[in-house]
């Protein structure tokens, strides 16, 4: 597979790289070792080398600092101007990102990537904003200061000694190209001390400090070391591509245990550059507890594993009541052949003492695969955070209980006592102390372990109401007790909080089928979403809503529980945009009430998920879920739509089956005449050839044909009024007597060969109808019984008034109607077997002239023989009365 | 032949509206055969102008004409001139045809239509168009209506209507082989308060029928024109 030949694959994965850089603008960073260095200065004398080869470029934000050459290089470009925002009476000027999103310019200037934005702007950071213009397709100038690159951050902390509160994350840069803006140190000090770097001047005394010609070399070498790594990655990806190396040339797969710590993140970078260099994949797995964590832990394991899955990561979570158990299980499960642990720190000799003991067992139970222990230091200023394996969590009542059980099991025991003697109320105290292990948590079997053993001490066991024991025998025993109840409480507990973490992953298994099911049963997008808010109402009893685009924009589908105020709609629409998490538990739009979850499928993006859970911290696992939930909704609306577009082909199909039997049935019907009427005619021209009698029977002919292709041309118009909605009826008074005599009339010669029978009442009928339409629908029927009738059969036109409807009844004594053709009979186009005449659109147009008028028409075979057709026109009014002296 | 005898003028002159030249052409032949006097127009127009310049006897109007509605023709004649103008239209278009009979026109054909039809139509509206035309007694069939006395006999027999009934019959004799719409039978008969009530006008003509018509269940003497009014038929 060596064989130099370029990958295909790697050649694929650069095309989608570049591709995707394509679409996405470029980021370059002027990168610097501190402030003074001239970054602005740079990143300015760049946009107007842009500018001038004719780039539309706008500077969204430029901090000059009042410098004045600065000043007069920025005065030159087209400016956004910056938004403000009220922030406890002060006024805040803030980079305005929709502004620029609006403007779209093909280059925008962003300065101070590392800036904390303003509360209320739409991303806490900067850095942020930035990666949505680059989201966008605008390309971006920015600068950084090497001291806030987040994997540098605690390096220079230590240096300088200054805390770094602002940082911005390794990955940001990592398809940015960066240029170095150096300066020696001693230049840069000479800068200083001419006032030409901006210093705030609460801070004079702390950049004396800061700007020490050791503290400038350290910081200018960690710049030149991040450009340099940089371009080492870059060239990594082009050998790769060239030397045709396949993207996971090693069997290496490293496995990094990720944590809800800051010290988790470095560990992930470290892995990553690992797996770069070994060329081999990499995993990133947390092991979560059954205990809840803190709402900041929660964020921080978010944050990380977010990360992790940016880089690169497979990202796999898994519940276990033990850290180093749950961790090889994980490794074996996927063949890591790496696990990268992170090195415990010295900060509390409790979490040091736990982490080392894992750190051994991990040794030990690895077997075969290989285990890097990684200094793990902690970047940026984190918030403290909770203990990943918090050792008390049960509630106060669990250890009321406890005291309660125990001393009401003292007091039991005076009685035992006094039958038996001071040794079995030992093993009463530890029997309560077992049955309490069912119910209570760790900590409070602990305590009952110890007042048990402490209680019998004192109580029972001699010398009496003393901690002394006096037989050598009791203190065995009483050691044994004390040891067994801690045993026997962690033992169980440890049982119970698997079986929970057990239970707890069933319940996310169990409902994800559950969803998957009855999704898969669904086959419309109503469907999909009901479903969908059905099931997470169920699981996390949160508000749900969806949002799905409709008419160019997100609005919320009717089926929600959550009402979506115009601040959610319009996160719900940039994480549908943008195809990314939004809102609460996330980075993006972080002030929103509830999470946004895309559903997105490989091809698309249908619609937005919003969340409100009610909790103030979302696990991991929940989190999991819920995107779980939103994949597989993305999934079924993508098949509901595949099915949609089948469909759809289906009925153009369909529709053109039709057209083909349209336009079959209709030249045959219009030709035929056609040919007729020519052929007569040119026979007639040679006049001199034929008797009297033959152009006579020749004329006839060519009247005949004529009339026949009015006939079809009029059913053709019929069927066009019909089908365009143009057929309005316009009721009035008729007699339905009148309207029975004047279609027979004038059908005249069309019945000439059927005896009729009419059955009229011999009173005007005063009916309210359209009269054309239904001269024409009574018409097409009787003229249908004439043609599929033999000749002399006799046809019944009868009128009634029954039941509150006009009866207009047509009746035959012919061969009846077959079971084939009486369910289609009024279909358009369709002719009975064997019937070489008419169109097959004179009783659809009967059928639909009928309907217009509110009315039906249905056809039987009479007992007896022969078809029946009835048209029924319901008569609502009263026909007015006559006043009989007009 | 020659149209009917004793005619005011001797070669009655038809001017033929219509912007199809294959329908002109036709008309001509048949026409012209028939012993008419024919000149035509294409458009509503030039129409208008040949009616008042060389006065014809009759107007064959096409109501799809290409630069006028065919109801402004008919107004801006009637501004002026009461020769008798007869519609030529096509199927489904009732609701023209009644505008332009309510708005002066005379009778209507519709195409496509029989020779003899038409020629039927032309002798009924030049009848009716001579001022000394005004006959005292009309024959239908088997009924003979005496105007000048107001009797009605059917077979020699006389027959007894009521003045509701003479009323209609009256109107339509005089207009024998002409349509009349609707809304003319109702004003004619009751007075123009009466336009819209046209369920008296369907108990009366089948009242009519029933005492005239040889056969009432298939009438001949009054015919209905649908959605459009009735007509006395005169065996034409």
């Amino acid at each position: 597979m060596t064989d130099g030949r370029p990958n295909p694959d790697a050649l694929l994965d650069s095309l989608r790289r570049e591709e995707a850089a394509r679409r996405r603008g470029r980021l370059k960073v002027f990168l610097g070792m501190c402030p003074g260095v001239g970054k602005t200065y740079a990143m300015l004398e760049a946009a107007h080398r842009e500018l001038n080869s004719g780039r539309d470029l706008v500077a969204g934000y430029v901090e000059t600092h009042g410098r004045r050459e600065t000043d007069a290089l920025a005065a030159g470009l087209p400016k956004i101007q910056p938004r403000r925002f009220e922030h406890r009476g002060l006024t805040l000027t803030e980079f305005d990102l929709d502004a620029t999103l609006a403007r779209h310019p093909s280059l925008a200037l962003v300065d101070e990537l590392a800036h904390t934005n303003a509360p209320g702007a739409r991303h806490p950071k900067r850095w942020q904003d930035v990666q949505e213009l680059l989201d966008a397709g605008i390309d971006v100038l920015t600068t950084l200061n090497v001291q806030h690159v987040e994997s540098l951050a605690g390096t220079v902390a230590q240096v300088t000694g200054a805390e770094i509160r602002e940082t911005v994350p390794d990955g940001v840069l990592d398809d940015a190209v960066l240029e170095l803006v150096d300066l020696p140190p001693s230049e840069l000090i000479r800068r200083l001390h001419e006032g030409r770097v901006y210093v705030p001047e609460r801070a004079e005394a702390a950049a004396q400090n800061f700007f020490r010609v050791g503290n400038l070399t350290a910081l200018r070498e960690l710049a030149l070391r991040l450009v340099a790594e940089h371009v080492g990655v870059d060239t990594q990806q082009f050998r790769r591509i060239q030397t045709g190396a396949g993207p996971w040339k090693t069997a290496h797969r490293l496995l990094v245990a990720v944590g809800p710590g800051p010290f988790s993140e470095p560990l992930i970078r470290w892995t990553r550059r690992m797996a770069d260099g070994l060329q081999c994949r990499w995993i990133a797995v947390h092991v979560g507890h059954p205990h809840p964590l803190s709402e900041a832990a929660q964020t921080q394991l978010t944050r990380n594993l977010t990360t992790a899955r940016e880089l690169g990561a497979e990202v796999v979570t898994t519940t276990d009541e033990d850290l180093v158990h749950g961790l090889i299980r994980v490794a074996r499960d996927q063949n890591a052949t790496e696990i990268i642990f992170g090195k415990p720190d010295a900060a509390g000799w409790i979490r040091g003492w736990r982490a080392g003991l894992a750190l051994r067992r991990l040794v030990r139970e690895s077997g075969d695969i290989d285990l890097h222990v990684v200094r793990s230091e902690k970047v940026g200023s984190a918030p403290s955070f909770q203990a990943a394996w918090p050792v008390f969590q049960s509630g106060s009542q669990q250890y009321l209980w406890v005291i309660g059980v125990m001393t009401a099991t003292g007091v039991a025991n005076l009685g035992i006592e006094s039958l038996v003697g001071p040794r079995v109320p030992g093993l009463v105290f530890l029997l309560a102390v077992v049955v309490l292990a069912l119910f209570v948590g760790r900590g409070p079997v602990l305590l009952a372990g110890a007042l048990g053993a402490l209680g019998w001490n004192y109580f029972f066991l001699p010398p009496r109401f003393t901690f002394v024991i006096e037989r050598p025998d009791d203190a065995v025993l009483f050691g044994t007790h004390f040891v067994v109840a801690v045993v026997l409480g962690q033992l169980v507990a440890r049982i119970r909080a698997q079986h929970q973490a057990e239970r707890a992953r069933e319940a996310r298994t169990t409902s994800l089928y559950k969803l998957t099911r009855d999704l898969a049963e669904a086959s419309s997008r109503d469907e999909v979403v009901w479903q969908l808010v059905a099931q997470v109402d169920h699981v996390f009893h949160a508000g749900v809503a969806v949002a799905l685009p409709a008419g160019g924009q997100l609005a919320a589908h009717p089926d929600g529980t959550l009402t979506l105020t115009e601040k959610e709609l319009s996160v719900a629409d940039w994480a549908f945009r943008q195809g990314r998490a939004a809102g609460r538990f996330t980075d993006n739009l972080p002030g929103a009430d509830a999470l946004h979850l895309p559903l997105a499928s490989e091809r698309r993006i249908f619609g937005v998920l919003v969340v409100a859970v009610p909790d103030r911290t979302l696990p991991v696992a929940q989190r999991d879920l819920l995107e779980a939930f939103a994949r597989q909704a993305a999934l079924v609306l993508e098949r509901v739509e595949l099915r949609a577009v089948a469909e759809q082909a289906r009925l153009l199909a369909e529709s053109e089956r039709l057209g083909r039997v349209l336009l079959n049935s209709i030249s045959h019907e219009l030709r035929t005449p056609l040919a007729a009427s020519t052929s007569a005619a040119s026979a007639l021209a040679e006049a001199d050839r034929s008797s009297p009698e033959q152009r006579h029977a020749l004329i006839g002919e060519i009247q005949e044909a004529n009339a026949r292709l009015n006939r079809v041309v009029g059913n053709l118009l019929d069927v066009a009024r019909l089908d365009s909605g143009n057929v309005r009826p316009r009721f009035d008074w008729h007699d339905a007597c009148d309207l029975v005599q004047t279609t027979v009339r004038e059908l005249g010669p069309d019945l000439a060969a059927h005896p009729l029978k009419l059955m009229v009442p011999t009173q005007p009928l005063l009916v309210r109808i359209d009269f054309s339409l239904l001269q024409h629908a009574l018409g097409n029927v009787l003229l249908n019984a004439a043609r599929h009738t033999p000749p002399g059969t006799s046809i019944e036109v009868q009128a009634a008034l029954t039941d509150g409807s006009l009866l207009l009844s047509v009746g035959d004594r012919g061969p009846g109607l077959s079971a084939e053709v009486l369910p289609r009979i009024f279909d358009r186009f369709f002719r009975g077997p064997g019937t070489a005449v008419g169109s097959g659109l004179g009783l659809t147009i009967a059928k639909g002239f009928v309907e217009a008028q509110g009315g039906s028409i249905t056809a039987i075979n009479r007992p007896g023989g022969g078809a029946l057709f009835t048209l029924r026109l319901p008569q609502t009014d009263k026909p007015p009365a006559i006043d009989p002296s007009l | 032949m020659s149209p009917d005898a004793g005619l005011a003028t001797p070669i009655p002159t038809v001017l033929v509206i219509d912007d199809e030249p294959q329908i002109r052409r036709l008309l001509r032949v048949t026409l012209e055969a028939n012993g008419y006097k024919v000149l035509d127009a294409a458009t509503g127009r030039e129409g208008i102008a040949e009616t008042a310049q060389r006065q014809p006897d009759v107007v064959l109007l096409d109501l799809g004409l290409p630069d006028l509605e065919g109801i402004d023709v008919v107004r801006r004649i009637r501004e002026w001139s009461r020769v008798p103008v007869i519609i030529l239209s096509v199927r489904n278009s009732e609701d023209d045809k009644v505008s332009a009979l309510d708005a002066g026109a005379d009778d209507y054909v519709t195409k496509p239509f029989h020779s003899g039809e038409l020629l039927a139509r032309l002798r009924a509206a030049l009848r009716h168009s001579r001022p000394d035309a005004a006959e005292a007694v009309v024959r239908a069939g088997e009924v003979e209506i005496d105007l000048a006395r107001r009797v009605v006999h059917k077979c020699g027999q006389e027959v007894k209507l009521t003045p509701i009934e003479y009323g209609l019959l009256r109107l339509l004799s005089t207009h024998a082989g002409k349509v009349l719409t609707h809304r003319q039978l109702l004003a004619g008969v009751w007075g123009e308060q009466a336009i819209g009530q046209t369920h008296y006008l369907r108990v009366h003509i089948a009242h009519l029928r029933e005492k005239l018509e040889a056969d009432p269940g298939r009438p001949e003497l009054i015919l209905t024109e649908p959605a459009i009014g009735y007509r006395l038929g005169t065996g034409d």
